[in-house]
């Protein structure tokens, strides 16, 4: 029987790790481009595209990811694809973040007061231009603290890609427990490399959010 | 040409579906009342408790907040018997749904107390209400009031969530799904069969909460 140092362990765990980091930016910054154009949609004067962003956001807030995760799995595979693991992940991944940040961005967009596109529309600008010159520099502003806090929800839920196979620290995590026989070691490890993950950014969106309000009561 | 879909299987393991959405309703309803009660406690210890007891809350919200669910679930099911604490998968998953929600839960909650206005406590012990009367009438339930809307959508997120418990083999929604589709070999209509059914459960989970929301909150004025 080999034995396993504490080192053993953690180096497995940490080479994993990469892969969780890779997926949750990829997830990250897809979910972004995604949830930018569902956004747009969810806020458009046409009520058919609206309705079809709600349906959209709905749908995807309203299931599990798990359940997003296995469709996206037999679903490609349906079209005739060999579907590796890392594609479905990364696939189920992009689509519910984007409901998340789309509804994020559209309540940061909501929250820019009424008079703002008022004055803008006053100025003769059409709507892309106060959306581009008045709208969504203020709405970024506003946007950055519940973005930043909710890449911590992506890089939770890449941990259950792990269910489909893709091997990241959720995945490495069962396989080196396997091996080891020392399931309260490994997960408690696991489970703090998370940590060590999640906890500066959701730290970096409160102290945001902080200097924002400052910023806000100044005015 | 192509996959044709099917669903024929459907009637025969309608029972095996039921008894699932049982059990992530048990989870859920347990999980979120339990869970609830847990916040609360955490949440008047870091505002008002005593000063050893703060860091500790604090810790248990931010490790919980910032690590997956899946792994909190393997740490109680798979971690914990080496300490010798044995639990049954739904055991596990109760317990790890509640921890799980009382975190969450008690960022609310805090949230909704620090709102409270100083004058309010003093309010309150002019009248010689004491501490916990204080506590429970006039910061406790507006509080609650004030962030009923958030603690709904936290409750439903969580309930998504447990579609994970079927990973240690507790026999919930997702789990009933899993074993349909090793039989029909329909993987993608068993998955969006069960998909569908947890949407509907958010849905009406939502619709729930909102009335308990207006049955619990009659006709009160939020102190702003």
């Amino acid at each position: 029987m080999i034995e396993f140092t504490l080192w053993d362990i953690l180096r497995n765990l940490l080479l994993a790790t990469r892969w969780t980091i890779l997926l949750s930016l990829v997830s990250f910054v897809g979910g972004g481009i995604v949830g930018l154009v569902v956004m747009f949609m969810r806020i458009s004067a046409n009520k058919a595209v609206a309705t079809a962003a709600r349906a959209y956001i709905e749908l995807f807030q309203g299931t599990p990811l798990l359940m997003q995760l296995f469709l996206a799995f037999f679903g490609l595979a349906l079209l005739g694809m060999t579907v590796p693991a890392w594609l479905a992940a990364g696939l189920a991944l992009i689509l519910w973040t984007a409901s998340f940040l789309a509804e994020i961005w559209r309540g940061c967009v909501e929250a820019i007061a009424k008079g703002q596109w008022e004055a803008s529309a006053s100025l003769g600008m059409g709507r892309i231009q106060q959306l581009r010159y008045v709208i969504l520099p203020q709405a970024l502003r506003i946007a950055i603290p519940p973005t930043v806090g909710f890449s911590v929800q992506v890089v939770k839920g890449t941990a259950l890609t792990s269910i489909i196979g893709f091997v990241e620290l959720t995945k490495a995590g069962t396989a080196v427990t396997n091996a080891t026989f020392q399931p309260f070691t490994v997960y408690g490890l696991v489970a703090l490399i998370y940590f060590a993950l999640c906890w500066p950014l959701s730290r970096t969106s409160q102290v945001l959010e902080r200097k924002l309000n400052v910023a806000h009561h100044n005015h | 040409m192509g996959y044709q879909l099917n669903f024929g299987w459907l009637p025969q393991y309608l029972p095996v579906l039921i008894d699932g959405i049982g059990v992530t309703i048990y989870l859920m309803a347990v999980g979120a009342v339990l869970g609830c009660l847990l916040g609360t406690v955490c949440a008047w210890t870091r505002a008002l408790g005593p000063n050893w007891a703060r860091p500790v809350v604090v810790a248990y919200v931010e490790l919980i907040r910032n690590t997956p669910f899946m792994i909190q679930l393997f740490f109680i099911f798979f971690g914990l018997p080496s300490l010798g604490v044995q639990m049954s998968e739904l055991e596990a998953a109760t317990l790890a749904m509640i921890v799980n929600l009382g975190a969450y839960s008690c960022e609310i909650i805090r949230a909704g107390i620090q709102a409270t206005p100083r004058g309010q406590f003093e309010a309150g012990a002019s009248l010689a209400m004491t501490p916990f009367e204080t506590f429970y009438h006039v910061v406790l339930i507006p509080a609650l009031q004030r962030i009923w809307p958030a603690l709904s959508s936290q409750i439903v997120i969580v309930m998504l969530g447990s579609a994970v418990v079927s990973q240690i083999a507790a026999q919930d929604l997702s789990y009933a799904a899993n074993f349909i589709q090793s039989r029909n070999f329909r993987a993608f209509e068993t998955y969006i069969v069960s998909t569908l059914i947890y949407l509907v459960l958010s849905i009406l989970l939502r619709q729930v909460l909102a009335g308990i929301g207006w049955a619990l909150f009659p006709k009160r004025k939020a102190a702003r």
